[in-house]
């Protein structure tokens, strides 16, 4: 058991994963001597060789079409797009092709492969390096999407998308890469993607968020009263997400809101809104709340805390979802 | 030496087989058999039936767009006969099918998958064959992974081959699949059917260069310019990309110079773009007659062996068709199968509720069980 931040544990983890399986191999820009640009990947070309931690051309849509081959020829390719806003290039590779590829053989050709993506902003990054688009992927069909918000989560996710048999989004908020340790256990364990956690128990409200949001969510339910108790639930899986905890929590608590850093058209938000309006209907005391970025252009720096649904601005969607 | 030159190259053109079937003997030296030739002009005759029945399918309403390989052969047979099959990689595009059925896809497959069904993309396990790639230029990079992975397991003795058009050579993915290939030096071989036409647009206003081959120098990769309605010079630059391929020698281009003597698709018209000057001319240098013309020169085929070999391809494509269009109807639901290896459980309520008005909505929350459902 040690102490470990985000990205320590994605390190230890993938140095685990690398000394286990010999068919594992990481390529993308920058990780092997430099270690990455989040040093995600400190280390590991110096432990596991050149040819498994692979420093690949300036090419994400190479990266990830490269990593659809090895993983159709056996391997279990572990590409990293350097930041969420360099998808772009990357994307008809991920969403037409490995994401189709199966379906599309009906299961001949597979491409079991672990994208990991640092993701989000709050870290003053320069443009194009602060996006959140986890909604775009579990829009389109064939891929899975994950998003850890703690150390301990990052590890048993990983280790779970690793051992899928279909391609996965490993989404790292980059806010919360070194913002504070935890017990990591050095064994191996996993996380089942598709399962949220209840971070902790509550009867007035429900709060679902992922990703680094989830301690803009703690602060703001430390700032309510003390006799409001608030279910905060870190869905940790974006798609398939887990619905079946939403719902048990929103039919007990009545109240819903949703925290997100990304857009909020088309944003998950409205997907788990309808979701609960289905399920919950009977039971909601209140219209679902959503805090969430906005439908602009993720600004520079100087603004991103605006944009960001930080603390204030979910305590206001909280409490105006319990006036209601 | 301040102003100096630092690089020169210069792009070479391979024709063993002219098109009146005129064979260059010393350039045609331990490349095909007279036995190797017959069997190669079986597969394109073959294949060239299986292309008119596929038109006459569309015509006739009972298949969908479908792209013809008329007049290509050439590229796919000398290529595909190069490579080993079961061993090798093929990574296809959607207009070489003679190379594909000479590496394992029963011939069936095609005619369902062009129908309209996935299945006709689920080759049988020891077919080393990609699906054919509708999208221009995205495979290549699949087929420099696969290369990719064999260096990485150090599995001697493999390559992998990937076919596209001139047209793709304008993706950014092309390049990217040749740089990665260049730099990673795997063993794969990027063969371009430069057949003049991308749909509507001619292949000089596709690119400004005089080659598609050149394209590969800025890789620093082996490249050479063939006839590609040649059998011989198709056969003898694949076989000499692959030797240096599984030698080490990494990646190599082959430019097989040919011409789409149908239209694009089905679908499209070629009238409305192109002389038929131009068809008429390269209807003449159609690698079928070329190829008969040499092994009736040889004396190896006659009259009665090309009746034979007609009547042959009659019946081989009949049963194609008939297996094609025997295969049962898929399920209404079979399309969810495959999302994933496992059908996560939202999915799967998809699927139990696709009929009703309540898609996607777990039946209890609706006050419908699944059975309730079902009925609506």
């Amino acid at each position: 058991m040690a102490e470990r931040t985000l990205v320590g544990a994605i390190t230890s983890t993938l140095d685990q994963a690398l000394a286990a399986d010999p068919d594992i191999i990481l390529l993308g820009e920058d990780i092997g001597l430099n270690g990455g640009v989040f040093r995600a990947t400190d280390g590991l070309q110096a432990t596991h060789g050149k040819d498994r931690v692979v420093d690949t051309p300036l090419d994400e849509s190479g990266i990830m079409g490269t990593a659809i081959g090895l993983a159709i020829a056996g391997m279990k390719a572990i590409p990293e797009i350097q930041f969420e806003g360099f998808l772009g290039p990357a994307y008809d590779q991920l969403v037409n092709h490995a994401a189709r590829m199966r379906t599309r053989t009906r299961s001949a050709v597979t491409v079991p492969m672990t994208v990991r993506v640092p993701v989000g902003g709050g870290i003053h990054a320069p443009e194009l390096h602060s996006d959140s688009p986890e909604a775009i992927y579990a829009h389109s069909p064939g891929i899975k999407v994950v998003m850890p918000s703690t150390p301990y989560d990052a590890k048993g996710l990983l280790l779970s998308a690793i051992a899928d048999p279909d391609p996965v989004i490993f989404f790292e908020p980059k806010r919360v890469y070194r913002t504070f340790k935890e017990e990591v256990p050095d064994e191996h364990y996993t996380i089942p993607i598709g399962q949220a956690k209840v971070v902790s128990e509550g009867e007035n409200l429900t709060v679902v968020t992922w990703g680094a949001t989830l301690f803009q969510c703690l602060e703001a339910i430390d700032n309510l009263p003390e006799d409001v108790s608030v279910e905060l639930i870190d869905l940790r899986s974006i798609y398939p997400f887990d619905m079946d905890t939403i719902a048990e929590s929103v039919n007990k608590t009545g109240r819903c809101v949703i925290v997100h850093e990304a857009p909020l058209t088309g944003g998950m938000g409205a997907e788990i809104a309808a979701r609960v309006m289905e399920e919950c209907f009977l039971s909601l005391e209140a219209p679902v709340q959503r805090v969430t970025g906005f439908d602009t252009i993720m600004p520079y720096y100087k603004l991103e805390n605006e944009y960001l649904p930080e603390a204030p601005r979910i305590l206001k969607g909280i409490t105006e979802c319990l006036a209601y | 030496m301040p102003h100096h030159t630092v690089y020169e190259a210069k792009i070479e053109h391979l024709q063993i087989l002219d098109e009146d079937g005129k064979l260059d003997k010393k350039l045609a030296k331990d490349t095909l058999s007279d036995e190797q030739v017959v069997y190669l002009y079986e597969q394109m005759r073959i294949c060239r039936e299986l292309d008119e029945i596929a038109f006459k399918l569309q015509r006739s309403g009972r298949m969908g767009t479908y792209p013809q390989n008329k007049g290509q052969e050439a590229n796919a047979v000398g290529s595909a006969l190069a490579m080993v099959k079961g061993n090798d990689w093929v990574v296809p595009s959607y207009r070489e099918n003679a190379a594909l059925f000479m590496h394992g896809m029963p011939m069936h497959y095609v005619i369902q998958y062009w129908m309209g069904d996935e299945r006709g993309s689920k080759f049988p396990q020891g077919v080393n064959i990609t699906p054919l790639s509708v999208p221009i230029g995205t495979h290549m990079l699949h087929a420099t992974g696969i290369a990719w992975a064999m260096k990485q397991r150090k599995q001697k003795n493999h390559a992998v081959i990937t076919y596209f058009g001139d047209g793709a050579t304008s993706e950014g993915d092309f390049h990217n699949a040749m740089n990665f290939a260049s730099v990673m030096q795997v063993p794969t071989i990027f063969y371009c059917q430069n057949n003049s036409w991308a749909i509507s647009l001619p292949r000089e206003q596709q690119m400004n260069s005089a080659t598609v081959a050149q394209k590969a120098l800025a890789y620093d990769m082996p490249t050479i310019q063939v006839d590609g309605n040649d059998i011989f010079a198709v056969y003898k630059a694949t076989q000499d990309a692959r030797n240096r391929a599984i030698k080490g020698g990494g990646p190599s281009f082959i430019e097989g110079v040919t011409y789409r003597l149908a239209d694009h698709t089905t679908a499209d018209d070629a009238r409305r773009y192109r002389d038929q000057k131009e068809v008429d001319a390269w209807l003449g240098k159609d690698p079928l007659i070329r190829t008969r013309k040499y092994m009736e020169s040889v004396g190896v085929w006659d009259d009665a062996k090309q009746e034979e070999l007609e009547s042959r391809a009659k019946t081989i494509v009949k049963e194609v068709v008939d297996a094609a269009i025997s295969v049962s109807t898929p399920t209404s639901d079979e399309f969810f199968d495959d999302m994933y290896a496992e059908i996560p459980g939202d999915l799967q309520i998809q699927r139990d509720t696709m009929r009703t008005t309540s898609i996607g909505r777990n039946p209890s929350q609706i006050g419908l069980n699944a059975q309730h459902a079902e009925t609506h």
